[in-house]
């Protein structure tokens, strides 16, 4: 599937969303699960296999849970929820997401 | 054990209620109307805009928004509830009564079954036993305050489920797809309850 | 591919108390909160904050703000525009005071960041209180060159457009005339949409693709975007950049909602 680059800057208009925010705003929840930050981490998404920083997500993240959006097709690639005692995450719009790390020792 | 940290100073948006007794446990009585929001609002025209019902065999009983108009409207007043804790009171909306459709549809060959999946445009899904949505309980919302829906609050139509809390009440509906099987929809498989009651205050699974 | 910067080495933010040491009145509507944050390991230019607030019957709500100071600064400072009708930003521009505490946690996010070793040149845009993570880029970026090698300027030219309602609403007004007139390799342009004063020479319309044009470099300069403010701003803008012909992997979004402020 193609990805147009342009795509998530689509003119604000009729189709613009006031409310979503870009993957910086889910950064904070994502701290409480992740040790890395992961809106520098890379996901492909499970739907059209567009490749992106998480931080270049779209985020919804009005009160019921945070939801990071392909900005290619809108699919949700993560989704996670608190419950009572739990984070509930959900990264199967996700194919594979990439984390930078320091490179291991003795790497040539 | 150390206090917890209170903000000094801070209430927070709410307010206290003087009808307590009509607010589920937990709740607080808002006199807006919040919009949530889990993706994009979709903006469904209503040339394209159908509403099917749909059994396990594949049949499908199909109105177009025309068609839609032409099936019996009702007036509903009515409380609702947020999981997120705001209870809005005396909403006035005008529908389809779900029994309506099912009947229609249960003439056009569309076999009920014991539960149903409401699917939405933008890929939205809610579950709920078909008890739930029969018998005067539900409805397909095409108006709020006399006026059309709009797109943020669910327009062209919403499911309207008012005895749960309103993320059952499905926005931009298009379709009841009965089920042998419970499926657990967008938020239920994200660990909300199942059910959903706020009465018993099911907003978790396990509560 | 996205340029970003790897990652310190990992650690868990976990919720803080800070004390605030000072405030300060940026415009009518807006103040600056200075904290002390013990333990504050550092942060990015372009980082945030969540602020948590509890009031006594144990209601939490939670926001972001984005941090005001440069890294080089020895405290934290926000700075909050107040929403007429938030439940947070009056708390925190009416209410909290000098000696009181504040719940936060950070610095939080690596995407939406900018230092002087990612080189230049540098667009930032900024619309209403979405100036504020460009400030501590930009406080960052005087403090390097202030104590670097003289040349190293101009292998970081800086431009910022930046838009508010009116001259009054405008942060760090005196701080950003100034710099600019400082440093010939930043250059400020301000474009005021509702009121301005008598004799001004800026722009006075909404951001469009014409004001980008002239302050933007030409597209093949290849310039790192930054464009901070409410989300209609945002996706407007950056949407008009890559019409002009920018490479979307260098325009970098942080919307702040539907007003432009955290509420």
């Amino acid at each position: 599937m193609d990805e147009d680059p342009g795509k998530r800057f689509e003119a604000a208009g009729e189709q613009s969303d006031p409310t979503r925010l870009d993957g910086n705003a889910a950064a904070g929840i994502l701290s409480e699960i992740f040790v890395s930050d992961l809106t520098v981490a890379r996901a492909t998404c499970a739907n059209c296999g567009t490749n992106r920083a998480l931080g270049a997500l779209m985020v919804y993240a009005h009160g019921m849970g945070t939801i990071m959006r392909c900005p290619n097709c809108d699919a949700a690639v993560l989704r996670v929820a608190r419950t009572r005692a739990h984070l509930q995450l959900d990264l199967s719009g996700a194919r594979l997401v990439v984390v930078p790390s320091a490179p291991a020792p003795f790497a040539t | 054990m150390t206090e917890p940290f209170v903000s000094r100073g801070f209430r927070g948006r709410r307010q206290p209620s003087a009808v307590e007794s009509r607010l589920p446990p937990g709740q607080y009585e808002t006199p807006d109307f919040p919009v949530l929001s889990a993706g994009p609002t979709p903006r469904t025209t209503l040339q394209t805009w159908d509403f099917t019902i749909r059994d396990r065999n594949g049949a499908t009983a199909r109105w177009s928004w025309d068609e839609f108009k032409g099936l019996p409207h009702e007036t509903i007043t009515t409380d609702i509830h947020c999981v997120t804790k705001w209870s809005k009171f005396d909403t006035v909306w005008e529908g389809v009564s779900v029994d309506t459709l099912l009947a229609a549809a249960s003439v056009r060959g569309v076999e009920s079954a014991p539960y149903a999946l409401a699917v939405s445009d933008g890929a939205y899904t809610t579950n709920l036993p078909l008890a739930d949505l029969t018998g005067g309980k539900a409805w397909v919302a095409v108006k709020y305050n006399s006026l059309p829906l709009t797109p943020e609050h669910g327009g062209p139509a919403r499911l309207l489920v008012p005895h749960l809390y309103f993320w059952k009440s499905a926005k931009w509906v298009r379709q009841l797809r009965f089920m042998e099987r419970d499926q657990p929809g967008f938020w239920e498989s994200l660990g909300y309850h199942n059910y959903g009651d706020p009465w018993r205050e099911q907003r978790y699974s396990g509560d | 591919m996205d340029s970003v910067l790897v990652p310190p080495r990992p650690r868990t933010i976990s919720w803080q108390l800070a004390t605030v040491v000072s405030t300060t009145i940026e415009t009518p509507r807006a103040r600056t909160l200075v904290l002390q944050v013990p333990g504050w390991a550092g942060h990015r230019p372009g980082q945030h904050l969540d602020v948590r607030l509890t009031s006594e019957d144990g209601y939490q709500t939670e926001r972001s703000y984005s941090i005001a100071s440069p890294p080089e600064a020895s405290r934290i400072a926000l700075t909050v525009e107040r929403l007429d009708d938030g439940e947070v930003s009056p708390y925190l521009t009416d209410v909290l005071r000098v000696g009181d505490q504040l719940e936060l946690r950070g610095p939080i996010g690596g995407y939406f960041v900018w230092h002087v070793a990612l080189g230049g040149p540098v667009l930032l845009v900024a619309g209403g209180s979405g100036i504020v993570p460009l400030m501590a880029m930009l406080r960052h970026r005087a403090i390097v060159l202030e104590t670097g090698d003289a040349r190293m300027r101009h292998n970081v030219p800086a431009r910022l457009l930046y838009s508010a309602r009116s001259w009054d609403d405008v942060f760090y007004r005196n701080e950003l005339t100034q710099l600019a007139r400082d440093d010939e390799t930043f250059e400020a342009a301000f474009t005021l949409t509702r009121e301005h004063p008598a004799g001004w020479n800026g722009f006075r319309r909404r951001i469009d693709r014409m004001m980008l044009a002239e302050i933007a470099w030409p597209p093949a300069e290849r310039p790192q975007i930054f464009v901070c403010g409410s989300t209609p701003l945002v996706e407007s803008v950056a949407a008009e950049l890559v019409e002009l012909g920018h490479d979307p992997a260098l325009v970098k979004t942080e919307r702040f909602g539907p007003t432009g402020a955290s509420a």
